[in-house]
């Protein structure tokens, strides 16, 4: 579990987060979602201690992760993975051995024990044969699911994933999904989501919160999410006429 | 302000590359890649640059050398004092921050802004650590060889210059080379090779670490890096030579 309170942050005159609280749990994916500049990206960076927050804190399982000693900080650390928005996978390596960073940096296997939990890792992404490939050759659903591969090499106990379906075409994006939802539940971790694509909205949200000019103005499921009376949140949904039409078909 | 505040900055960077620094061995072959980068994929450009300036210094020379009182294998002096004590290490340094400075902070400023250097901090590495000090372990240890092997190659090149053209004989050059020799310029070749090669290397990876944005800034860090590299050698190349001479 993941616990955010009272998280500020400005950027000059800009308020970027103000007072966000929240609580992201075990075993099921969390999404932050929102329109561009609501401070989505902001709020999971300082979630994972890449943007400092000017105020508040972030606990990982009751531990005090903002500010908290540099020891449980690096002990915390050790056990986030991250997909970033680009899959920010190191390009002068190849798959394996961007597979293989966080084990050959973070542990003291062996090398043939470290083969193994790459290629475990690789073909639980869906990925076999391409350990040798380098990332510019490979597409990008498949520099994905080698991000994804990268951020649970170390057994994360908390994975964020920002925009993961950016840049992908929709079934690709709906595998990513899928993919990311099932890791959760299989290795019973902490998912944190930033997205703003509908679609993952209403497959994997099991928990929502809805932020809106650096405020969380809606917490809630995917359930629940199209009865909504926030103004904000419905203005975000229903931009779609699609989804629009498919509100009122099913009532 | 803007300048102190860039070198406060880059200090605090340099700071921060010897804390929460990884494991030895891990530095080893990271240090051994920059090695190959830095100073192996050099050595063409180092070859080529320093073979001509020694065999333009001698027929310059030479063509500068219109009194009868003046000695021939003068000619062999200066390009050997030209050539240790300016020529080889600070034109060499020149060339080469062209070169390495270019290349660590267009390669530091993609990783930036392709999040790679996120990713490394995500993981709780001191990323700084992992890609900036290698490469300036490897500057040291890889510049004063290239500019050995430019120093050697100048002179070599001053004296196919020199006696195909029929200025001076090989015994004239080789006098003159060995004329007053003063082994202390080669110190003082060493210590710049040194001072130029953190210079170079410190300053570029500052300007590709602190990229914001996209193509266009990495491209902008690129010739800021080459620019502000030439300027610190050639000033530390003053002092230096105000300090030690």
């Amino acid at each position: 579990m993941i616990e955010v309170r009272n998280l500020n942050k400005r950027f000059g005159e800009k308020v970027v987060l103000n007072e966000v609280s929240g609580v992201f749990h075990q075993g099921k994916t969390n999404l932050i979602i929102g329109a561009s500049g609501t401070g989505k990206s902001v709020l999971l960076k300082s979630m994972v201690g890449l943007i400092p927050p000017d105020s508040g804190l972030v606990a990982y399982d009751g531990r005090d992760f903002t500010n908290g000693s540099l020891e449980t900080k690096q002990e915390i650390r050790r056990e986030i993975g991250m997909l970033f928005q680009g899959s920010a996978l190191f390009d002068s390596k190849n798959v394996e051995e961007n597979v293989m960073f966080p084990l050959d940096m973070m542990t003291r296997m062996s090398r043939e024990e470290k083969l193994e939990r790459v290629n475990f890792c690789l073909k639980r992404v869906g990925l076999e044969n391409v350990n040798r490939l380098m990332p510019s050759e490979i597409s990008g659903g498949m520099q994905k699911r080698v991000g994804i591969a990268r951020a649970i090499a170390l057994n994360s106990r908390y994975l964020f994933c920002d925009e993961p379906n950016s840049g992908l075409d929709p079934q690709t994006a709906i595998l990513i999904d899928s993919l990311i939802r099932e890791i959760t539940e299989e290795y019973n971790i902490t998912t944190v989501v930033v997205t703003h694509d509908m679609n993952s909205v209403l497959e994997i949200g099991d928990h929502i919160m809805f932020m809106y000019k650096g405020e969380k103005v809606w917490e809630g499921s995917n359930k629940d999410i199209l009865d909504t009376d926030v103004k904000s949140l419905q203005d975000f949904i229903f931009a779609s006429k699609l989804i629009r039409d498919f509100k009122q078909n099913s009532f | 302000m803007g300048l102190m505040k860039s070198l406060g900055k880059y200090l605090l960077l340099l700071a921060s590359l010897f804390r929460n620094r990884e494991r030895f061995s891990v530095y080893v072959k990271l240090v051994i890649d920059e090695a190959v980068l830095i100073g192996i994929d050099s050595i063409f450009i180092v070859v080529i640059v320093s073979s001509f300036i020694g065999a333009v210094t001698a027929v310059q020379t030479a063509y500068n050398l219109v009194s009868p009182l003046v000695p021939v294998y003068i000619i062999g002096t200066i390009v050997r004092d030209m050539t240790i004590l300016e020529l080889a290490p600070t034109i060499i340094s020149v060339v080469l921050a062209g070169k390495v400075g270019s290349n660590i902070a267009g390669g530091l400023g993609t990783m930036r802004i392709t999040e790679q250097i996120d990713a490394l901090e995500v993981m709780g590495i001191n990323s700084a650590s992992y890609l900036i000090l290698p490469k300036i372990v490897a500057s040291v240890i890889t510049f004063p060889l290239l500019v050995i092997i430019a120093g050697f190659l100048s002179i070599y090149g001053g004296y196919l210059a020199g006696v195909f053209t029929g200025a001076l004989t090989e015994k004239e050059y080789i006098y003159g080379i060995r004329n007053e020799f003063q082994p202390f310029n080669v110190t003082f070749a060493m210590i710049k090779a040194l001072v130029f090669a953190f210079l170079i290397s410190s300053i570029s990876s500052y300007q590709g670490y602190y990229t914001r944005g996209g193509a266009l800034e990495v491209g902008q860090s690129s010739t800021q890096a080459v620019t502000n590299s030439c300027i610190a050698v050639l000033c530390a190349d003053y002092l230096l030579a105000q300090l030690l001479i």
